[in-house]
């Protein structure tokens, strides 16, 4: 997947990186699809000269899964990024941008084929520097390279939580390789075990974005160019889900206490619900989708969370329900996250600027990014009968299959978690209600918007690739649903395809039909035959149609845009009512005219809302880091000779401890 | 008859219901609260009349909006009769039981909602925007409280479907012994109710003042057949609010199986059950003023506790 591009011609060398990038996630969705319907795992590996490390690849259903939504993203953002990069021609170098975006997409494809423990990290550093690199792609901006640096240190203190999780796991199994993790020499006592979940979650959790590992996501999703937005939001956070399915399911052979699953379920709620209100206060669109990305990745969470503890009480075919509408979700979630950065970036290419409040108007200039970006805005609002609703509706059946749970604590717990699933689910509604409404709709804002065009066309084929998915994955999961109990059914140990797909595969009825049913495709008809309904009374009750154009009452002044409802005008209401969470100040200021205080000259109105992760959790860590530091600076005198005693000083201690 | 035929005549008849009943309910609550005002008021049959001659006039459109505002009466009405069709009305076996249960009731009604904010953005006007910000705040304070009082009412009859809830309660299946639960969640749900289809306390469908309206600040550029289209779903998302609560709560008479006799049982009691609900609607907005809109959030937050009880209720009393 990776080219080092020689062509000297930056039109060629984007050409050159597209199409490599293309063809292998060609190849990706073939290995992909093979991979979840072949009958057993493949395995292959290299040795090395280093000593435990092997370069062993392993397709089983679950990394095949990983594999084909990192290639299904992959095409439409290579696509994509044929128009898209030109944007980027004449500063920064394309050959880079092109290479370290195929080098990514290839790390991210390793991460999920790894079966050596060491070979893992390697390649997960790989994926967070080749990353690291593409956010920074536009270093010359401050707020681009602080954005840069804070995703580096996070992302480094998530892989030392991985790193220790794979000592631990070695430490028992004697061996990296994946096979012996899951089979250890010597039984893991149960406190190591909770060990490695914690680590894993902590270290996984971090690059997923789970709440309040979450902080680095709105700055680092959003300063990257679009199309590796689209790479970072839609699938790498994704590893993080893979890797832990992997532990905790295959390595840890899904034997785990209550809590373990009642945890996960929790950062996955809190997470989901707070990713939502923080973006609904955001206005930049990019920054407004990187928190969607941890409002999805915690209803993911939810959705496994709820899976585990089914696992736990030996409830197994409500297990793989749980994970496989988390599993959905995944795909589903990396569709329509991918065309909706796809889609703020064709907004950033035409308006040049990431702020909605300068948008507007838009959908007449540029019908093709609107209609596709309202497509991915219905499906993450889950709304039927696209992909979102149809994943969001099985996490909700699995919730309320709670009901047999023999503990009252959780019987409670999942119908609660359900309650903020919904709410999760309308501010979503809101908030795309407010990014399309404002930024597509009315009056232009600016100048920018009034003069934007709409994108070329390899642009549009990238966004039209996810668009067509998301619509085609919540029509039909009876394509989805059989290739994804593949990758459940070895983990929990039973297939329930059969009990999911009712009526031939057109309806869902989770468990039985007397509990629960829905049939994606009936109501796309019933939407449609009652629309042509509605046509047919108009015309019954009305005749033919004749429009007269008026423009719209502005209160007896002519209308402009600065009438028009704003994006925080819109979220007032929200963030008034849920005014604990975000702890706003707002700040007016008030220039009187001299001759009268009934006239104001000017009005300032400032209005913030507290980072309460960043103020509270985080600014008092790094101050003890850096007072630390500070103190360790003593050692740091420069001096060849103090640096040769303190090697020697080290040696004579590490001979101590070894005689 | 064959069973395909039975369905489609089923869902023919429950469109057909679902559609004349609609303007006759919205009718209604004007007039009961014409009587308490000490009106004559306009007669029941009014909303009719008013349809017939709004699908007539020509509408006016904004050269504002785009393609969204003109779809999106459409979109509205497909959505809220698709919801419609997945409740019980006069049999308990509806046909299109399978095509969704509660959750899919709930969010179909979302994909109108979402549609609606957008055409009120669409034409530009600050009264639109304001509609739409004000509804988004309401649906998300009632969706989790819908979600959970309904929940309540599944565990009881051990599903999620609609009819087979109804179904079940007709025939006196499952029933547990103690109705406390279900009468929470039907408090919490009325409150819903109220909320989701714009009525007094938390929305006032008679007044066109800014500082108040939600819906009808979201329509207020409508004109001709849109705002009839839009009008007619806002009728039917009352009748299909007022379905539920019959049906799920008190689904006495309703038909369970499919006989004439049977199903002229059910369109009777189906009729005078709603009509005792508008009624009730009409009653209580005469007794209330309308609620500041940040006092509404108290007020759906007590109809969240409601439905929580419920839940806590159920299992309490079963264990």
């Amino acid at each position: 997947m990776v080219l080092p591009l020689y062509p000297r011609q930056p039109d060629t060398q984007r050409l050159a990186a597209s199409i490599c990038a293309s063809v292998a996630a060609g190849a990706g969705i073939a290995l992909g699809l093979l991979g979840l319907t072949a009958p057993e795992p493949v395995a292959f590996s290299i040795s090395s000269t280093a000593p435990l490390l092997v370069f062993a690849i392993r397709i089983d259903p679950l990394s095949a899964f990983f594999v084909l939504t990192i290639s299904l993203v992959g095409l439409a953002a290579a696509i994509y990024a044929v128009g898209y990069v030109r944007h980027f021609q004449g500063g920064t170098s394309i050959a880079a941008l092109g290479s370290l975006a195929n080098g990514f997409l290839l790390s991210m494809t390793l991460v999920v084929l790894a079966d050596n423990g060491l070979f893992f990290l390697m390649v997960w550093e790989l994926m967070s520097l080749a990353s690291y690199f593409l956010v920074v792609t536009e270093h010359e901006k401050t707020d681009v390279r602080y954005a840069g640096f804070f995703y580096l240190a996070m992302t480094h203190i998530g892989t030392a939580f991985i790193a220790l999780a794979y000592l631990i796991l070695f430490q028992s199994a004697g061996s990296f390789s994946f096979e012996a993790f899951r089979h250890p020499e010597r039984a893991v006592p149960e406190e190591i075990r909770t060990l490695i979940f914690l680590a894993a979650l902590i270290g996984f959790g971090t690059k997923a974005g789970i709440v309040p590992l979450h902080v680095w996501l709105p700055y680092a999703h959003p300063a990257a160019p679009s199309h590796i937005s689209a790479l970072m939001s839609g699938v790498m956070i994704k590893t993080a889900i893979y890797a832990l399915i992997r532990i905790y399911f295959d390595f840890l052979g899904g034997q785990f206490p209550w809590w373990w699953g009642f945890l996960v379920l929790l950062a996955g709620a809190l997470s989901a619900i707070l990713g939502v209100m923080y973006a609904l206060m955001e206005h930049d669109l990019k920054r407004l989708l990187a928190f969607h990305s941890v409002e999805n990745i915690g209803i993911i969470l939810l959705s496994i969370g709820a899976g585990m503890i089914f696992q736990t009480y030996g409830l197994k075919e409500f297990a793989a329900l749980g994970l496989l509408a988390g599993l959905y979700h995944t795909i589903n979630h990396a569709m329509f996250k991918t065309l909706l950065f796809l889609g703020a970036g064709s907004l950033l290419y035409a308006a040049h600027t990431r702020n909605m409040e300068e948008y507007g108007g838009l959908l007449r200039r540029m019908p093709w990014t609107g209609l596709f970006f309202l497509i991915g805005a219905v499906s993450i609002s889950a709304l039927p009968p696209t992909n979102g609703f149809v994943s969001e509706w099985l996490i909700f059946q699995t919730l309320f299959l709670s009901v047999q749970l023999p503990d009252l604590l959780l019987k409670l717990m999942l119908p609660i978690a359900a309650a903020i699933l919904a709410l999760t689910g309308v501010l979503a509604l809101a908030c795309f209600a407010k990014a399309f409404g404002i930024s597509f709709l009315a009056l232009p804002r600016s100048a920018h918007a009034r003069h934007a065009e709409e994108v070329p066309a390899a642009m549009k084929i990238g966004m039209g690739i996810p668009a067509l998915l998301c619509i085609g994955l919540g029509l039909a999961p009876m394509a989805a649903i059989p290739l994804l109990d593949r990758i459940t059914e070895p983990l929990t140990g039973v297939s329930i395809a059969g009990k999911v797909l009712a009526l031939d595969g057109w309806a869902l009825a989770p468990v039985n039909m007397e509990f629960s049913s829905l049939s994606p495709s009936m109501l796309a008809a019933m939407l449609i035959l009652t629309g042509l309904l509605g046509l047919a009374l108009a015309f019954l009750f009305g005749g033919r149609l004749a429009k007269r154009y008026y423009k719209t009452w502005g209160c007896g002044m002519n209308l402009s845009p600065r009438m028009e409802y704003t994006a925080t005008g819109f979220v007032q209401p929200i963030k008034r009512v849920f005014s604990t969470i975000y702890q706003p100040t707002v700040k007016l200021e008030t220039e009187f005219l001299q001759e009268s205080r009934y006239f104001a000259k000017q009005r300032k109105f400032e209005l913030h809302i507290e980072p309460v992760f960043e103020k509270h959790l985080y600014d008092p860590a790094v101050r003890v880091f850096l007072k630390i530091a500070d103190r360790l600076r003593l050692l740091q005198a420069g001096s060849l000779h103090l640096y040769l005693a303190y090697i020697f000083v080290t040696l004579a201690v590490l001979l101590l401890f070894a005689v | 008859m064959p069973p395909i035929v039975q369905s489609l005549l089923l869902v023919t008849a429950q469109v057909i219901v679902l559609l004349a009943v609609s303007p006759f309910l919205v009718g209604l609550i004007r007039k009961v609260k014409a009587r308490f005002q000490c009106r004559q008021g306009a007669g029941v049959f009014q909303p009719y009349a008013d349809l017939a001659k709004l699908f007539h006039k020509q509408p006016v459109l904004s050269t504002t909006t785009s393609w969204i505002f003109t779809a999106t009466p459409y979109i509205l009405f497909a959505s809220t009769l698709s919801a419609g069709l997945l409740v019980p009305t006069l049999s308990s076996q509806a046909p299109l039981n399978f095509a969704g249960n509660i959750i899919a009731l709930v969010y179909l009604l979302a994909l109108g909602t979402f549609f609606l904010i957008l055409a009120g953005l669409d034409a530009g006007s600050a009264f639109g925007g304001m509609g739409g910000s004000r509804e988004a705040i309401v649906a998300s304070l009632t969706e989790p409280t819908m979600i959970l009082s309904v929940f309540t009412i599944a565990l009881t009859a051990g599903s999620t479907n609609l009819s087979t809830i109804v179904h079940k309660t007709a025939l006196l299946e499952g029933i547990v012994t103690d109705p406390s639960p279900h009468l929470m969640a039907l408090a919490a749900l009325f409150i819903v109710t109220l909320a989701e289809t714009g009525r007094v306390p938390v929305d006032n469908p008679a007044t066109h003042l800014e500082l108040t309206m939600i819906h009808e600040a979201m329509v207020l550029e409508y004109s001709g057949r849109y705002l009839a289209l839009v009008e007619w779903a806002a009728g039917l998302k009352l009748a299909v609010f007022l379905s539920l609560i019959a049906n799920v709560f008190a689904p006495w008479g309703i038909a369970t199986t499919l006989t004439p006799a049977a199903l002229a049982i059910g369109l009777v009691a189906y009729a005078v059950k709603i009509a005792g609900l508008a009624v009730s609607i009409g009653v209580l907005e005469c007794m209330f003023a309308k609620l500041r809109l940040f006092r509404v959030t108290d007020l759906l937050g007590v109809a969240f506790i409601l439905a929580l009880l419920g839940l806590l209720f159920f299992y309490i009393l079963r264990s």
